[in-house]
C-alpha cells in the first residue's frame, strides 16, 4: 500500500500490521519506562549494585552500545573522507543505528547517576584529569553531530520534502555532510578512547590497569580500534536482520562486501594489538603488582579462562579470518556468523573491562564479588532495544533510508 | 592539584594501627557512626550496602585448630597520596566533577557531598572499598536526630561518602589555634573519633611529617606496613604487626617472591618521603 508519507516506489506493510508490530514493541518499551520511573523515583537501591559493584550492567550496556554504534563514525569516515562510494548504499542506516546507540547510551547514563538532577555538574565542574569528563563532552558533542547527520534524512520524508525551506535545508546539509563526518570521526576517536581509558587508568585495579602512551593507557587506543572494527559488523548485522524481516533486498552486495572486508582487516589488526596487550599485561603489569594471570581467572563461579579464550579466539581471531577471506565474505551464512561473533567479542571485552574488574578481589583476605542485576536494571537495558526497533521501523517506513531499495526490488 | 601553598607548613596526617593491640571490639566503628552522622538502616544484614567509614575485617592464618590465629584489621579510608605522592590518589583524579578533593596542606582526601552526582567512578577506582554510596535517604530514629553532630553535614541519597579523618575536628583545632595566635597544632588537639575511642590505644593519629608526633616513629617501625603497597597508592594508614602471616596478608605476592624483602623495600621508600 502507498500513502503520501511513504517514499515513492517502495512497498510497505499494511498500516494494521505495522500498528500491531509497534504495539508489541511498545509494550516492551513501556515495561522499560516503568522500571526507569522506579529508578528515578526510588533511587539506585532498585538495582542489584552495591558498594563493591559501583559499575555494573548499565555501564557495560553503555560501553557496548557505543562500541556497536561505532559503525556510524567509521562508515562516515570511509564514505565521506576516504571516498568509498559503494557505502552510500548503507551510510544512512549506519547513521540511524549510531543515533539509536548514542541516544540509548545517554539515557542509560542519566539513569546510572545517583543524583540525576546534578548530571550537568560533569560539564559545569569538569575535572580535566578525569576520563569520564572526556567521555561526557565528546559523547554529547558526537550525539549532536549524529543528530545533524540524521536531520537531512528525516527531511527527505515525502511530506516534509514538499516544503521548500525544508527541501533546501536538507539539500544544503547534504552538501556539507563531509564536514560533520570529519567532526564525528575526531570526536569518536576521543570518546571511544576515553571509554577505554575509564578502566585503563584505574591503577588501583590491576585487572583493568594498563600502561600507555603519555596520558592515555593502551585501552584508550584498543577501544577506538575495536569500535571501528566491530561497529560496521553490527551495522551489517542489523541490515541483514532488517532484510530478513522485510523480505527485501535493501543494500547492494558490494557495500556489504566492502564493509566486511575492511571490518575484517580492522578486526585482525585489532586482535594482534589486543593479544600483545594481554600478553604484556599478564607477563609484566599484573606480576609487578603481585598477581599472576590465573589469579584473575580462578576461584570464582563465573570468570574462568574460557572468557579470555572466547573473547580473543572464538569471537576475535575466528571472525577476523572469515571476514578477510573472499570465500568467507561471499558466503552469507558465514558472513553473518562472523558478524555475530565479532559483536559478541566486543561485548565480552566491554563486560570484562567493567564487571570482571569489579568482581576480582584485591586484598588476599577478600573473596570474589558477585553481582546479579534486578529486573529494573534488565528492563531498562532492554528498553533501548525496543526504542531502537521502533525508531528503525518508523525510519524504514517513512524515510528513504536505503537509496537503492527501488533498484534492488524491481518487482515491487 | 600539585600546587604547594606558601603560607603554611605542609602536614601529612596519617594513622598507625597496631594490630597486635586490636581486639576487634568495634568501638572505632561506633564512635565514627556517632561523630560523622553516618546513617544506618533497621535491617543492616546486607553488608555490601552498609554505610561505614571504618570497618573491622577479620582475618585468620588459614590453619586448623589448634594453630588458628585471628587478626582484626580496622580499615578506614587509606587517604592515599597517590602515585608520585602528588595527590593523584586513585579516587581524586577520576572524579569527573571535582567532588573528591586532595588537600595539599594536610594530605587529607575529602568528599564534597553537594558536588557529587553519584557516578561512583571513585568507588570503582578505590582498591580498598573505602567509599560508600548512599543507596537510601538517611533516616534516624526520631530522638536520635537531636544527637546528630552539628559540625558534620548529613548526606543525601545518591551521593558517595567516606572517612574524612574527622576533618571538621581539624578545622575546629585550626580555628582555636588561630585565635590563640599559633600556626602549629599540638598532637592531642586534632585526633580522630576512632583513635580516641579505641580502648586499647591501638589507633594512633597525627602528622607523619612531625617527629614530635607518635605516628612519625611508629610508621617507620620495622613491623610497619600498608595495605596493597605494590599498587603505588601510597596510603597514609599504616599497620603494625609482629606476626609475619599478618604482614603477608596485606598485599599480593607471586609464588617464590620474598615478601618481607619487597615489603622492607617499600617501607624504606615510604620513610624517605
Amino acid at each position: 500500500m502507498t500513502t503520501p508519507a511513504i517514499p515513492e516506489g517502495v512497498k510497505r506493510c499494511p498500516t494494521r500490521q505495522f500498528t500491531l508490530w509497534l504495539a508489541v514493541v511498545g509494550a516492551v518499551l513501556l515495561w522499560g519506562v516503568y522500571a526507569m520511573f522506579l529508578i528515578w523515583y526510588k533511587g539506585l537501591n532498585q538495582t542489584g549494585m552495591n558498594d563493591a559493584y559501583g559499575f555494573a550492567l548499565w555501564i557495560w550496556a553503555d560501553l557496548a552500545v557505543i562500541a556497536l554504534g561505532g559503525g556510524a563514525f567509521f562508515s562516515g569516515f570511509l564514505t565521506y573522507i576516504i571516498g568509498k562510494k559503494e557505502l552510500k548504499s548503507i551510510i544512512n542506516y549506519a547513521v540511524i543505528i549510531g543515533f539509536i546507540c548514542y541516544s540509548s547510551a545517554l539515557l542509560i547514563l542519566a539513569l546510572d547517576i545517583g543524583q540525576p538532577l546534578r548530571g550537568w555538574f560533569i560539564f559545569w565542574h569538569a575535572n580535566v584529569h578525569s576520563m569520564l569528563t572526556e567521555v561526557a563532552f565528546c559523547l554529547s558533542c558526537y550525539f549532536a553531530v549524529l543528530t545533524i547527520e540524521f536531520i537531512p534524512l528525516v527531511l527527505e520524508n515525502p511530506k516534509l520534502d514538499r516544503i521548500p525551506f525544508l527541501h533546501h535545508l536538507s539539500h544544503n546539509l547534504h552538501e556539507v555532510m563531509a564536514v560533520f563526518a570529519a567532526t564525528g570521526v575526531f570526536l569518536s576517536f576521543f570518546h571511544q578512547g576515553s571509554l577505554g581509558g575509564v578502566a585503563g587508568v584505574l591503577y588501583g585495579r590491576p585487572f583493568a590497569f594498563r600502561e600507555g602512551l603519555l596520558i592515555w593507557p593502551w585501552t584508550f587506543f584498543l577501544f577506538t580500534w575495536s569500535a571501528a572494527a566491530v561497529g560496521p559488523c553490527f551495522t551489517m548485522l542489523v541490515t541483514w536482520l532488517t532484510e530478513k524481516i522485510t523480505q527485501k533486498k535493501l543494500v547492494r552486495p558490494e557495500a556489504f562486501q566492502l564493509l566486511a572486508k575492511i571490518s575484517g582487516w580492522m578486526l585482525l589488526t585489532y586482535m594482534i594489538a589486543k593479544i600483545a596487550d594481554t600478553w604484556y599485561w599478564a607477563a609484566v603489569t599484573a606480576p609487578s603488582k603481585g598477581f599472576s594471570l590465573m589469579d584473575f581467572y580462578s576461584s570464582n563461579p563465573v570468570y574462568g579462562i574460557w572468557i579470555l579464550i572466547a573473547e580473543l579466539v572464538i569471537c576475535g581471531i575466528v571472525p577476523a579470518l572469515i571476514l578477510i577471506t573472499r570465500k568467507g565474505r561471499e558466503n552469507k551464512p558465514l558472513l553473518v556468523t562472523a558478524a555475530i561473533l565479532a559483536v559478541l567479542g566486543v561485548c565480552i571485552n566491554r563486560w570484562v573491562m567493567v564487571l570482571q574488574v569489579m568482581a576480582a578481589p584485591l586484598l588476599p583476605f577478600q573473596d570474589w564479588y558477585m553481582y546479579m542485576p534486578t529486573w529494573q536494571e534488565v528492563a531498562t537495558t532492554i528498553l533501548p532495544v525496543a526504542y531502537g526497533a521502533i525508531l528503525i521501523s518508523l525510519a524504514h517506513r517513512y524515510l528513504p533510508v536505503f537509496p537503492h531499495e527501488k533498484e534492488l526490488n524491481p518487482g515491487q | 592539584m600539585t600546587q604547594q601553598p606558601q603560607h603554611t607548613k605542609t602536614k601529612r596526617y596519617g594513622m598507625v594501627i597496631d594490630l597486635d593491640k586490636c581486639t576487634g571490639c568495634g568501638a572505632c566503628m561506633v564512635a565514627c557512626y556517632a561523630e560523622n552522622n553516618v546513617p544506618f538502616r533497621q535491617d543492616e544484614s546486607d553488608k555490601m550496602r552498609s554505610l561505614n567509614w571504618i570497618r573491622v575485617m577479620k582475618v585468620d592464618n588459614g590453619k586448623p585448630f589448634p594453630d588458628t590465629q585471628v587478626c582484626y584489621i580496622p580499615m578506614p579510608c587509606m587517604q592515599c597520596d597517590g602515585q608520585h605522592m602528588q595527590g593523584h590518589s586513585p579516587c581524586v583524579s577520576v572524579c569527573p566533577a571535582v567532588a573528591t578533593d586532595y588537600d595539599q596542606t594536610t594530605g587529607i582526601v575529602s568528599q564534597i557531598y553537594t558536588r557529587c552526582f553519584g557516578c561512583r567512578y571513585c568507588m570503582a577506582a578505590c582498591p580498598y572499598h573505602a567509599r560508600k554510596f548512599n543507596w537510601w535517604d538517611p533516616k534516624w530514629p526520631a530522638d536520635m536526630e537531636k544527637y546528630l553532630n552539628p559540625d558534620v553535614s548529613a548526606r543525601m541519597r545518591g551521593v558517595v561518602e567516606k572517612c574524612s579523618f574527622c576533618y571538621h575536628r581539624y578545622q575546629k583545632a585550626r580555628d582555636k589555634a588561630y585565635v590563640e595566635g599559633r600556626e602549629e597544632l599540638h598532637e592531642d588537639e586534632y585526633q580522630t573519633a576512632c583513635a580516641q575511642a579505641c580502648p586499647t590505644n591501638a589507633i594512633t593519629f597525627g602528622d607523619l611529617h612531625n617527629p614530635e608526633h607518635s605516628v612519625y616513629s611508629r610508621s617507620r617501625s620495622k613491623t610497619a606496613f600498608r595495605l596493597l603497597e605494590r599498587l603505588n597508592t601510597n596510603p597514609k594508614v599504616y599497620y603494625l604487626s609482629s606476626k609475619s602471616w599478618v604482614r603477608r596478608k596485606a598485599d599480593n605476592y607471586l609464588e617464590g617472591e620474598n615478601f618481607e624483602q619487597i615489603r622492607e623495600k617499600a617501607r624504606k621508600a615510604a620513610a624517605t618521603h
